[in-house]
């Protein structure tokens, strides 16, 4: 089970300075806690986030242990033109989601 | 009065008596909190967390609501039927429906939680393994279910048959337990609004659930939450699903009877 929820504005003038909010679901184990046993729970976590705008890279987050469970990223980029915006989340244990958003920009 | 011996009442003081009971019920239960001072922990919180409560895309509650859609629309079980094969839309069918719960269930002589109506379900009518308290596909159907009733009033049924459990979930509720000797309404009822710790103290609302606790970083269940607020009195926590969390459960939800729904809520 791997959801996420994109928010992405429907419609944007050219040039226009854009809001983006992603959440997916993941528990980010940071690798350093113990079971009730005693055994090392192992690292499990999303270790890198890439929105690509057309196929341009426009934002690229690396992640690491501290942050919470289900991340929350919200950036920025300029509505140039209308098209595609393609979201993907790499990590540990071959975890991958891709999702992807439409806008229009007039 | 000696003189009357054993002999019974006279109607006067069976009246007399009836009233002094009257009297000491309410002078008991002084202490809860006026209709119209009722605030739900969603009013007591910052409003960063009220923002994230509030965006679909930013609430992650959502992602188990998400996750609760998928398997409302499952096959599974021997029966080989998804829930929505009986219920339909649950956005139509299931409104309302988490504002009622705890409900009376006929088959087992008692109110009993959504969670419980929904783990029934699964086990008697799709003939599938039960599933775990606190498991994540049971939080996330009942989520699923729950934001069916975002914005409604809570209304759950007083009546003969659920009475018994609401007293025994009111005398719960204001029992000194635990190591500390607390009850639950010496902090919900005498101290909400005050500090404990880091967090403010809310009323025990129960008008989001399940929801998001940013502490548990997941979503959980009420019986979880109360569970937690014991082991903070350092008193032994009931069991999953234990009759008297459920009428605890029954007795919150009455006290906020009328208050909106805001599940899947955030809190702190």
């Amino acid at each position: 089970m791997a959801g996420a929820l994109i928010n992405v504005p429907e419609r944007a003038k050219r040039g226009e300075i854009v809001e983006i909010k992603t959440l997916i679901s993941h528990p980010m184990e940071t690798g350093y806690r113990r079971s009730q046993t005693g055994a090392r729970v192992g690292r499990d976590i999303i270790r890198l986030f890439v929105c690509t705008y057309n196929g341009t890279e426009v934002f690229r987050a690396e992640l690491y242990p501290a942050i919470a469970a289900n991340p929350f990223i919200v950036f920025s980029t300029i509505a140039t033109e209308s098209g595609t915006l393609a979201f993907q989340w790499s990590g540990d244990n071959g975890f991958s989601v891709t999702e992807s958003a439409t806008i229009a920009v007039d | 009065m000696a003189a009357s011996g054993s002999a019974p009442p006279s109607p006067r003081r069976v009246v007399g008596v009836v009233g002094v009971l009257i009297v000491m019920a309410v002078s008991a239960f002084a202490g809860e909190i006026p209709r119209a001072e009722r605030r739900s922990g969603y009013e007591l919180m910052s409003p960063e967390t009220r923002a994230m409560q509030d965006d679909d895309t930013a609430n992650p509650g959502m992602l188990w609501v998400l996750e609760g859609e998928a398997l409302w629309n499952r096959k599974i079980g021997a029966a080989g039927r998804a829930c929505a094969d009986c219920h339909g839309d649950a956005r139509a069918t299931m409104k309302g429906v988490a504002a009622r719960h705890p409900a009376f269930d006929a088959a087992r002589g008692r109110p009993i939680t959504l969670e419980q109506r929904i783990g029934a379900c699964r086990v008697d009518r799709q003939q599938a393994p039960p599933l775990a308290h606190e498991s994540r596909e049971l939080l996330a159907l009942t989520a699923y279910v729950a934001r069916q009733s975002r914005g409604l009033p809570i209304d759950v049924t007083i009546d003969a048959r659920t009475q018994p459990f609401l007293d025994a979930g009111r005398a719960t509720f204001h029992r000194r337990q635990g190591q500390l000797n607390l009850a639950c309404s010496q902090c919900h009822d005498d101290h909400w609004g005050r500090q404990l710790a880091g967090n403010v103290i809310p009323q025990a609302h129960p008008t989001g659930y399940p929801i998001y606790r940013l502490e548990w970083q997941a979503v959980g269940s009420l019986e979880r939450r109360l569970r937690n607020c014991l082991v903070g009195i350092r008193a032994e926590p009931y069991e999953y699903g234990a009759p008297a969390l459920v009428d605890l459960e029954l007795y919150l939800m009455s006290r906020a009877a009328g208050m909106k729904m805001d599940a899947p809520a955030v809190r702190p």
